[in-house]
């Protein structure tokens, strides 16, 4: 790289934070920093390492520089490229929904469920579609939980069904109405060329045409989903990447009583 | 036995393994009772049965279903085909294409004497075990020819675009950056089809379509690059789900080198009938052992969902069990890519060490076996420059413990399929360490009554005492009581059962005799 330890050159950006224009953060408020890696399908020379630029470029990178590049292929290269992002974001103006229900322990959500449902209430999880991962849906389902929080299947006030993977929304509306579900949460894990959308999507629409949808509480949960999104597509909530059990299982319980889907 | 590093007792081993011989020839007792449909349309493939009909219905499923219908098929397919062979004169494929234009009724033809029957399959017979031992042949010729077999861990990557064309772009990147073996996924929802695809296929989710057309494609791919690189590169699929048997064949006519081929992961996490998957996974082992075919078992699997330090014992249990269960089949040690993973939570004091003792116990425990070794997944968060680390470790206990098939972490696992550059960057990290570490190993000691030989012990003893048990209940009733990966399956549940079929007196498989522990050399 050109500039780095040894620049003295003047930086003549003002160095306060300001939420109003808020930049990335290398080393220095405001210096913009950002790191960058992609592969461009032409051979590995200083031709393909100006295209690296060129493109951060347009993405506003100032200065872009390719600390690295190595041929993947005779046709391929990898870039690594640093460079000073001129966009900045007026973070007061941001509004971002998040689920806001204060997350309940396993023994919490039970006594809840106790005192305001009455009975047990019945779970019903899969990853739909095409989707064969199930670590999604058994890190919150699974007896054992996952990263020391208890799956739903250890709560005593909760019936869990696991349906596993690849579980069509056919199928998976048909059993929801079977068990009487009250609670369906759905997992995407890894999904190729966006499909995890239109799947989910379907879903809400499938339910809606069987008169199920204001019946049950509707989650989605996997590692790129969130709960905006969740909402923009007509779930009650979606839970990403370090959400637990019992952050779903409050949510659930909680929005049931709002709802009153409680006490028969 | 050789003397090992972790002090394993030697006894409580030959305990642990003749409890899992005892519960393979239960198992092989109802195997030998029956067939099923995947199994006899295999047998079709195998006599040189291919292609469709107008409505894209495989052959091999247009005569096995006819069969079928007609409550015959107990009788093996290839009773049928030799019948109409000897009858008519005609190849099976002309057979085949004459029973899917209506023209021919193989259970009505005249019955020809078991000496007619077998005179008649012996051509067809012949022709798939040379046309099975040429590319064998063919494999093991290029491999002298370039130096020999590889020493150390063969770096196994995996493309999965769902276009078998692009696939080949980014296999061909992948064997020139130093992949050893390229395994393509099957696109997801394959293994529930009750039949296999015909042709190329550009279209698949999370995966391509297993057709013996994009087996050739891709086998003929790799040997091109193979010969620019000066160096073998192994193909990899799936040999699992309902037309196990199947892929089984059509990977040995084309000359794959790899199979994921375990005896319990479809009953498990497919939720594909037990009966049915016990059945065809014999056939298939018979079909890849006598092809020279490396078979991968997935204990790895049973850790994304147990628990990787409390569940251990399973992932032994199992590979003991898929160890005898190859056996009866004829497949020889050489060729068991028996599985596991490095899946412990990255936050258990000494988690790395438990990783060691697993990994050391299996190489000494089956010291012939070409082991397969995943990395982890279950705890890879999107952190990739961690995930990066994560693999690192899983690198550093290949090169300690000799692991054979070493299936490379990837740091952006959990957030897509990889890119081009996610493969190079992991093998880059996987070279860098078996090359620093190339003999540490061999340097290594374990410590007595250290923490490493002291979990070996414990796993061991646990996985012998719960084979002990299976004496008892059979494997049967032990997948219904949930002892692998806490998923428990009913006897009678599932898919595929349908397809399971007593064999009738006088039922034959012509090439089950001809391939089982005969090598195809």
């Amino acid at each position: 790289m050109s500039s780095g330890l040894y620049n003295v050159s003047k930086n003549d950006f003002d160095k306060t934070l300001d939420l109003r224009a808020l930049r990335a953060y290398g080393d220095t408020m405001n210096d913009g920093k950002v790191q960058l890696s992609l592969t461009l399908p032409v051979k590995n020379d200083e031709k393909g390492a100006e295209a690296a630029r060129v493109l951060a470029r347009k993405m506003g990178i100032s200065d872009p520089s390719v600390a690295h590049r190595q041929a993947l292929d005779s046709e391929f290269t990898f870039y690594v490229v640093y460079g000073s992002c001129l966009h900045s974001v007026d973070y007061t103006a941001i509004r971002v929904q998040e689920v806001e229900t204060e997350t309940m322990e396993m023994e919490q959500v039970n006594e809840y469920i106790r005192r305001n449902i009455g009975r047990k209430v019945v779970v019903l999880g899969a990853s739909t579609g095409t989707d064969a991962h199930t670590v999604g849906i058994d890190a919150i389902m699974n007896r054992k939980g996952f990263a020391g929080h208890y799956g739903l299947e250890r709560y005593e006030m909760i019936e869990a069904y696991n349906l596993g993977s690849q579980v069509s929304n056919e199928e998976f509306v048909k059993k929801a109405r079977e068990l009487s579900a009250d609670v369906l949460l759905v997992s995407q894990t890894v999904t190729q060329k966006d499909v995890h959308i239109q799947n989910l999507t379907e879903l809400v629409e499938l339910l809606e045409a069987e008169g199920l949808r204001s019946r049950v509480v509707l989650c989605c949960g996997g590692a790129r989903i969130s709960h905006e999104l969740a909402k923009e597509l007509g779930y009650d909530a979606g839970f990403g990447a370090g959400k637990y059990a019992d952050d779903v299982a409050t949510f659930a319980v909680t929005e049931m009583v709002a709802r009153g889907m409680g006490k028969n | 036995m050789m003397q090992g590093k972790l002090s394993l007792d030697p006894r409580l081993i030959e305990q642990a393994r003749a409890s899992a011989r005892f519960v393979a020839d239960d198992v092989q007792s109802y195997i030998d009772l029956h067939t099923t449909v995947a199994v006899e349309r295999a047998v079709c493939r195998l006599l040189g049965i291919d292609s469709v009909n107008e409505n894209d219905v495989p052959l091999p499923n247009v005569v096995v279903d006819s069969l079928l219908d007609r409550q015959c098929l107990g009788q093996g397919a290839a009773y049928y085909i030799g019948n109409a062979a000897a009858e008519t004169g005609m190849c099976p494929q002309e057979i085949a294409c004459a029973v899917a234009r209506g023209e021919l009724e193989l259970t009505r033809l005249p019955q020809h004497g078991a000496e007619e029957i077998q005179q008649a399959l012996r051509a067809p017979v012949q022709a798939a075990l040379e046309r099975i031992a040429g590319r064998r042949r063919r494999r093991e010729q290029f491999i002298a020819r370039h130096g020999g077999e590889k020493e150390g861990p063969w770096l196994y990557l995996i493309v999965a675009t769902g276009n078998i064309y692009e696939d080949i772009v980014q296999a061909r990147a992948a064997a020139r950056q130093g992949a050893d073996v390229i395994a393509v996924i099957r696109t997801t929802g394959q293994s529930l089809l009750d039949y296999v695809p015909y042709g190329a296929t550009t279209e698949g989710f999370g995966g391509t379509y297993a057709t013996q057309e994009n087996f050739r494609l891709m086998r003929a791919a790799l040997d091109e690059v193979g010969e620019q690189e000066g160096r073998y590169i192994r193909l990899c699929n799936y040999c699992s789900g309902l037309c196990m048997p199947e892929i089984a064949a059509m990977g040995a006519l084309e000359g794959l080198d790899v199979m994921l081929n375990d005896a319990l992961y479809g009953i498990l996490f497919r939720d594909i009938n037990m009966k049915r998957t016990i059945v065809d996974q014999y056939f298939s082992r018979v079909i890849n052992g006598f092809a020279g075919v490396v078979i991968n078992t997935g204990e790895d699997n049973y850790l994304t969902t147990a628990d990787a330090v409390s569940e251990a014992h399973t992932v032994l249990a199992s590979q003991f069990l898929n160890e005898q269960l190859a056996l009866k089949a004829g497949l020889p040690e050489e060729q068991m890519g028996l599985g596991h993973a490095f899946e412990i939570s990255p936050d258990i004091k000494n988690g790395f060490l438990f990783e060691l003792a697993q990994a050391q116990m299996a190489r000494e425990i089956f010291p012939r076996a070409p082991l397969k070794y995943m990395p982890p997944t279950k705890f890879m968060t999107g952190n990739i420059f961690r995930g990066h680390v994560q693999d690192a470790l899983f690198n550093i206990t290949t090169i300690l413990t000799g692991q054979k098939i070493h299936l490379l972490g990837m740091m952006t696992e959990a957030i897509h399929t990889p890119f081009m550059s996610d493969r190079a960057l992991s093998i880059e990290n996987a070279q860098y360490i078996f090359t620093t570490m190339a003999d540490l190993g061999s340097e290594l000691e374990f410590k007595k009554d250290g923490i490493i030989c002291t979990r070996a012990a414990e796993v061991l003893r646990k996985a012998a005492d719960l084979l002990r048990g299976m004496e008892d209940l059979g494997l049967f009733q032990t997948l219904e009581k949930g002892v692998f990966a806490d998923i428990k399956r009913p006897q009678d549940g599932g898919k595929g059962l349908s397809g399971v079929l007593p064999k009738l007196p006088g039922y034959i498989n012509p090439l089950i005799d001809a391939m089982k522990g005969g090598a195809g050399a």
